[in-house]
């Protein structure tokens, strides 16, 4: 299905590259097949397709417990476990549910499971296919962090997030970047809005397409956003980088992050509407280069 | 009576036919062509969509409604409602339905949606789809929506669309006065949409909550409380009230309860049955799980009596004096719930639960029992008797005035302690009115239960009058 004739992103802080845009749009409606319209990079170097049920890979992904710093970092509700009633594979989908539940000091309990010293890679093409979560306060994400960060710290290792949803905004997609300089509330991000559907509705392909000087956002065959160097602050810390040299970081292996939040300063707290348990299915996570 | 009776028997009559029909199943030739109604999703862009008429509802104020060519959201027209004030002759509300009698095929559609506004804030008592003042076997309301003096689009999802292939209610709507002033709503681009947004459905009978009640064989009740709550793509939850048959309805035992397509439950049999319902393959949250104690013993059947000697105030025996209520619902102290709205194998039953206190009021007019010498109550305690129970049964007059106040007026009470009382049977009290001491029963307008909480649930029949 194409959805390409379809897209209501809008732009906050890029300036859409609209000949670019324009040309891979032509591409992909010039494209028969229906799976992957707008990647190029087409060698698989990595999959999970998740057909072994029970634990996920533990070749592949490690899990991060607990609650991390301040909730980590955004004031999070949930308690990260690796039990199964958070986090488990199962009739060829991984299933991380968000569970309402007294645990540990914390009235939630969710997953984040990551590759971090299992898998790290520079650029390629990152994607998974995922049916989400939905509701006031429920946060999924799939993203990517630097494999430096113990050693610079965040931001300064940069962050990617893929796909991001707000529950309470169940159309909407968000697609981001952050390094020095644009993080947070400064960082570099994009919506695209389903017109006739839901991201909890359905499965849908989050990707991003990565090389040395871009990095390409779609969903499904829509390729919604691109951001470059030309994107990002010039004028980064001269302790960290020359002066007048870009700051951006997107230039070395980062790890994958798959979670379900719940509450924390970018979507607010559950309210009395929120339905739980919450599952976010992950049909495969694949890489290419 | 007799309507409740046939219901059972078509009960009875349809689970036989139902068993049968896999026997004899047919398949379909293929020249069969199922009638197909047209899909045309507007209702009122800027005029009446092909086949719509307009119908008020009886007591309605019947002009309330226009088409306006000066105020509209979009295009050269919207609907305009003029809401009357309280006191209006020619309505005291406004309301009607717009149907499109020749029927359309909904069933491709996922929402009916419109543009609204006020000449104030306001909160719309009802407006939704599917009422064709027939079966109204779709109906859909939105309860209460609130509206103010901007633009705003609404949308009522479809319970299940795939119920509404032959629709004729398109769009109706019910609104009183707000705080007995009259006002203006105007909608327009009214029409059915497939969204495609319209997500998360979570269906609910009994308001989602798990009841349960006891109850005899040949009661029938109906299944209450049914919605449908849909998340839309606005992340905004939204919740309609939904008629039965949208729901398929089961009873986990057939041999007690049965539940028919329109949410009638009949008990047939002793024991225990849970109805539950599902609503296009979603469980619905809810239930009610009956216990049935098996066969109702009726109240005395009361003697036959000449009319001049019997003033009856509930009783299937006598003819009835005009009665207002049987459960005033005094605020704030009282707890008591139910009334007269048991039906048992035809025979009309009070019965009360959470009792504390409740009142029987017939004061229009009220009523002179001076010339009586007896009141007959038949009641049963539904619930063992504790040493500290009593049931105290008091009457109330309104004095010359005829109407409670004015310092005319008068009660008096008779008190029955737990020694003579019994559990599940009937008790037939015929009380000497000399027994109630009070100024006067020439205007006589209340008959109250009083038993401050030590009984709880009980049965009243045949409250009566008599000399």
């Amino acid at each position: 299905m194409k959805r390409g004739n379809q897209s209501e992103a809008g732009s906050r802080f890029v300036t859409a590259r609209r000949i670019l845009l324009a040309t891979l749009f032509a591409a992909m409606l010039s494209c028969t097949d229906d799976t992957q319209t707008v990647a190029k990079l087409n060698t698989l170097v990595m999959a999970d397709e998740f057909d072994t049920p029970g634990a996920p890979n533990s070749t592949l992904w490690n899990y991060d417990i607990g609650t991390g710093q301040n909730g980590w970092g955004n004031n999070e509700l949930q308690f990260y476990t690796d039990r199964a009633s958070n986090v488990t594979v199962q009739n060829g989908y991984l299933i991380i549910t968000a569970q309402k539940e007294s645990y540990n000091g914390s009235s939630y309990t969710s997953a984040r499971i990551l590759t971090k010293g299992k898998f790290e890679q520079a650029y390629g093409r990152f994607e998974a296919r995922m049916k989400l979560p939905w509701g006031q306060g429920v946060w999924p994400a799939f993203w990517m962090l630097g494999a430096d960060i113990d050693s610079v710290g965040w931001p300064t290792t940069g962050e990617i997030d893929i796909m991001e949803l707000r529950g309470q905004d169940p159309t909407v997609l968000l697609g981001t970047i952050h390094g020095p300089g644009y993080s947070g509330g400064q960082s570099i991000s994009k919506s695209y809005t389903l017109k006739n559907g839901r991201f909890d509705t359905d499965f849908h392909v989050f990707g991003i397409e990565w090389g040395p000087s871009y990095i390409n956002f779609y969903v499904d065959d829509v390729l919604y956003n691109q951001i470059t160097p030309a994107n990002v602050p010039q004028n980064c810390d001269p302790e960290l980088f020359n002066l007048n040299q870009s700051c951006w970081v997107f230039n070395k292996p980062f790890f994958i992050l798959i979670n379900l939040a719940i509450g924390g300063n970018f979507v607010g707290a559950p309210n009395g509407n929120t339905v739980f348990p919450q599952t976010m299915l992950v049909d495969y996570v694949r890489v290419y280069k | 009576m007799n309507m409740k009776t046939n219901n059972l028997i078509h009960a009875v009559l349809l689970g036989f036919i139902c068993t049968i029909l896999p026997s004899c199943e047919r398949g379909l030739s293929g020249d069969a062509d199922f009638a197909t109604y047209p899909k045309n999703p507007d209702v009122f862009i800027d005029g009446f969509s092909s086949g719509l008429e307009y119908r008020p509802f009886a007591g309605s104020k019947f002009t309330a409604f226009t088409v306006d060519n000066q105020t509209k959201y979009a295009g050269s027209a919207s609907m305009r409602f003029d809401i009357p004030n309280v006191g209006d002759p020619s309505g005291a509300f406004a309301g009607a339905i717009f149907p499109d009698n020749g029927g359309r095929d909904l069933s491709g559609f996922d929402a009916l949606t419109f543009w609204a506004k006020a000449s104030q804030g306001a909160t719309l008592n009802e407006i939704g789809f599917g009422n064709d003042f027939g079966e109204n076997k779709y109906l859909v309301a939105l309860n209460n929506m609130r509206i103010s003096t901007a633009w705003t689009q609404y949308t009522i999802p479809i319970p299940d669309p795939s119920k509404l292939t032959y629709e004729k209610g398109l769009f109706w709507y019910s609104e009183g006065p707000e705080g007995g002033n009259g006002y203006t709503i105007w909608i327009d681009e009214v029409k059915f949409q497939k969204l495609g947004t319209v997500a998360q459905p979570r269906p609910a009978i009994f308001d989602g909550q798990d009841k349960s009640q006891q109850t005899f064989i040949g009661v029938n009740s109906t299944v209450t409380g049914l919605t449908q709550t849909f998340n839309l793509g606005s992340g905004e939850d939204i919740t309609v009230a939904t008629a039965p048959s949208y729901f398929t309805f089961s009873s986990t035992n057939v041999d007690v309860a049965r539940v028919s397509e329109k949410g009638v439950i009949s008990i047939v049999g002793t024991g225990t049955a849970k109805i539950t319902a599902i609503l296009n393959g979603v469980k619905a949250k809810g239930s009610m799980t009956i216990e049935s104690l098996g066969a109702f013993v009726a109240a005395p059947t009361p003697p036959a009596r000449t009319p001049a000697d019997v003033i009856s105030v509930f009783s299937d025996a006598y003819t009835n004096i005009p009665v207002d209520f049987y459960n005033g619902y005094f605020a704030p102290f009282q707890t008591t719930l139910g009334g007269a709205d048991l039906t048992i194998n035809g025979d009309n039953i009070i019965q009360y639960t959470a009792l504390n206190f409740v009142a029987t009021e017939f004061k229009n007019p009220t009523v002179n029992v001076s010339q009586m010498t007896h009141l007959h109550v038949d009641i049963q305690i539904r619930e063992a008797i504790d040493p500290g129970d009593f049931i105290s049964i008091e009457l109330g007059d309104f004095g010359a005035n005829g109407a409670f106040g004015g310092g005319d007026d008068s009660s008096a009470r008779v008190q029955f302690t737990s020694g003579s009382l019994t559990s599940n049977q009937w008790i037939s009290l015929d009380i000497p009115l000399t027994s109630f001491v009070m100024a006067s029963k020439s205007n006589m307008a209340q008959l109250f239960f009083i038993s401050d909480a030590t009984i709880s649930t009980i049965l009243v029949d045949n409250m009566y009058f008599y000399k």
